[in-house]
């Protein structure tokens, strides 16, 4: 049975489609204006690749901030049990998933058949989410995808000492003034974000392994100081893309139905 | 004959005042440069050629604001906090509330019956609830800061913002622009989630009556009236002097006392 996940976030749509156990395809795509342009373009993106058609997809489940606009899914399911369910079958020994999106951050503990048991998130406050390195990237002109590197060239350590980043912004600005290096500011910028999306975690006690998950999860820089910040190592998921994670769990529990 | 100034050198702007025998005769406003002591000297410098006084005839100064420790032509450096409510009760003095929105924070101070500082709040951790906030949205809004306590007068329909952080709300306000909303609409509801951050330091410290707002802000009627909704009780203005002086003029009066 072929199922499909589509994840419809803040700033990427993203597809899976799933079969006998197995990823087939995924897609990621820049979220469109309208949520339903995006889940369109999203599985017929994935479809292309697998060389499928929509009825060859027997059941497919939405999540994500606009899930409600998907028109061809099935069911729905929150993104919370979807993360859950996506690193839980990747990594077995999962207990806790942190996932650091485009608008939010959530950390979520998980039993050991891969149960939701408790979770926490922000989406009230920018800092410690996606968007607080889209704006850095910005006042830095450095690409999204190219600061974890980047930063990991450091030789200077640098302190950015505001969580908001309307302040923070203004901290890198007389940075930059004053010739820091931009791997150095992007450095301390890693740590700060991975700080405040560990304490978030550390509101519930910290359980291994721990597996983090999302977009940001691909900035190396983030991911080695979120260990650093919460105390324990953090795993990524193996051999997935992090980003289509709430997708993968979302078309696992499409072949559960 | 006693002249004596104050000077206050905030985060976005620098203020000063010249008080001569207990009446205000002069002031200069600038914005704030990288350099506290700089701001401190060019405004000094302002305030000297649009009063006419000379540097030598100030008996007395005193620096305020985060920059004051820099000052170079000061006695006395005293907190923000002290020189708000000096100044606020010099205009008003029932005054038992005050709240002084600044370009990057925001502080609420209660005092007792006999102007004394009982308790304080501040909040320079988060933009929302500061000066930056109605910065960042009037820059989206293509308007002067200015101009938002009175575009949004008309409004009938405020818009409203699902968080309170600036980066969420600035995002807002771009998809309302977008949908074509009324200016005067969006303007009212940025006021609204203004005074909505700042009442909820307010209410942490429990206000005592007279209320009165300090600081740039004050000068949105809109905030002004939003915030007074909010509380339930009015909030008093200072007409007598620009409200955005008045930690110059708490700085002035304390100078004015050391002499």
């Amino acid at each position: 049975m072929k199922t499909a996940g589509c994840d419809i976030g803040s700033r990427t749509a993203k597809a899976v489609i799933f079969e006998n156990n197995n990823i087939i395809t995924s897609a990621v795509i820049p979220a469109k204006l309208d949520p339903v342009e995006s889940s369109e373009a999203v599985i017929k993106m994935a479809l292309e690749q697998a060389e499928l058609k929509m009825e060859n997809i027997e059941k497919i489940v939405g999540t994500g901030y606009g899930q409600q606009e998907i028109p061809f899914a099935h069911r729905l399911e929150s993104e919370i049990v979807c993360h859950a369910k996506g690193a839980w079958w990747n990594i077995p020994t999962a207990r806790m998933v942190i996932d650091i999106g485009g608008q939010d951050s959530k950390a979520i503990k998980i039993d050991k058949n891969g149960k939701v048991v408790r979770y926490t998130y922000n989406d009230k406050c920018a800092s410690g989410t996606g968007r607080f390195l889209e704006i850095m990237a910005d006042a830095l002109q450095v690409e999204l995808d190219e600061m974890g590197a980047v930063g990991k060239t450091f030789t200077e350590k640098l302190n950015i000492s505001n969580q908001c980043v309307i302040f923070a912004e203004t901290e890198v600005v007389s940075l930059i003034n004053d010739e820091k290096d931009v791997a150095d500011i992007l450095n301390a910028l890693h740590i700060s974000l991975a700080n405040r999306v560990a304490s978030l975690a550390r509101s519930l006690t910290i359980e291994q392994d721990i597996i983090m998950t999302g977009g940001v999860a691909k900035n190396s820089g983030v991911f080695d100081a979120l260990s650093d910040g919460i105390g324990f190592p953090v795993k990524s998921l193996d051999g997935i893309d992090p980003q289509i994670n709430g997708a993968l769990g979302a078309a696992i529990i499409a072949s559960e139905l | 004959m006693s002249i004596v100034a104050g000077f206050d050198v905030g985060s976005l702007s620098t203020k000063s005042v010249i008080i001569k025998n207990n009446k205000l005769v002069g002031s200069a406003i600038i914005k704030s440069g990288p350099k506290p002591v700089e701001s401190a000297n060019k405004v000094l410098q302002k305030l000297l050629d649009e009063t006419g006084i000379a540097q030598t005839d100030i008996k007395s100064a005193v620096g305020t604001g985060y920059g004051r420790e820099k000052i170079a032509f000061i006695e006395y450096a005293i907190s923000e906090i002290s020189c708000h409510a000096k100044g606020a009760q010099w205009f008003i003095p029932s005054a038992r509330t005050i709240i002084d929105i600044g370009g990057q924070d925001c502080k609420v101070i209660k005092l007792d019956n006999e102007g004394n500082i009982k308790k304080f709040i501040t909040n320079d951790k988060c933009a929302s609830g500061t000066g930056r906030f109605l910065d960042v949205m009037a820059k989206v809004m293509n308007i002067d800061v200015s101009e938002l306590g009175k575009l949004s007068q008309k409004s009938t329909k405020p818009i409203s913002f699902a968080s309170i952080c600036t980066v969420w709300a600035q995002a807002d306000v771009i998809k309302h622009i977008n949908s074509r909303r009324p200016a005067e609409d969006i303007c009212a509801g940025i006021n609204v989630a203004m005074a909505n951050r700042v009442a909820m330091l307010t209410n942490a410290i429990k206000v005592e009556n007279d209320i009165c707002m300090t600081g740039g802000v004050a000068k949105n009627q809109g905030v002004v009236k939003a915030l007074s909704s909010i509380l339930g009780c009015r909030i008093k203005k200072v007409k007598k002097a620009d409200p955005q002086l008045i930690g110059a003029i708490g700085a002035a009066l304390f100078a004015q006392e050391k002499l």
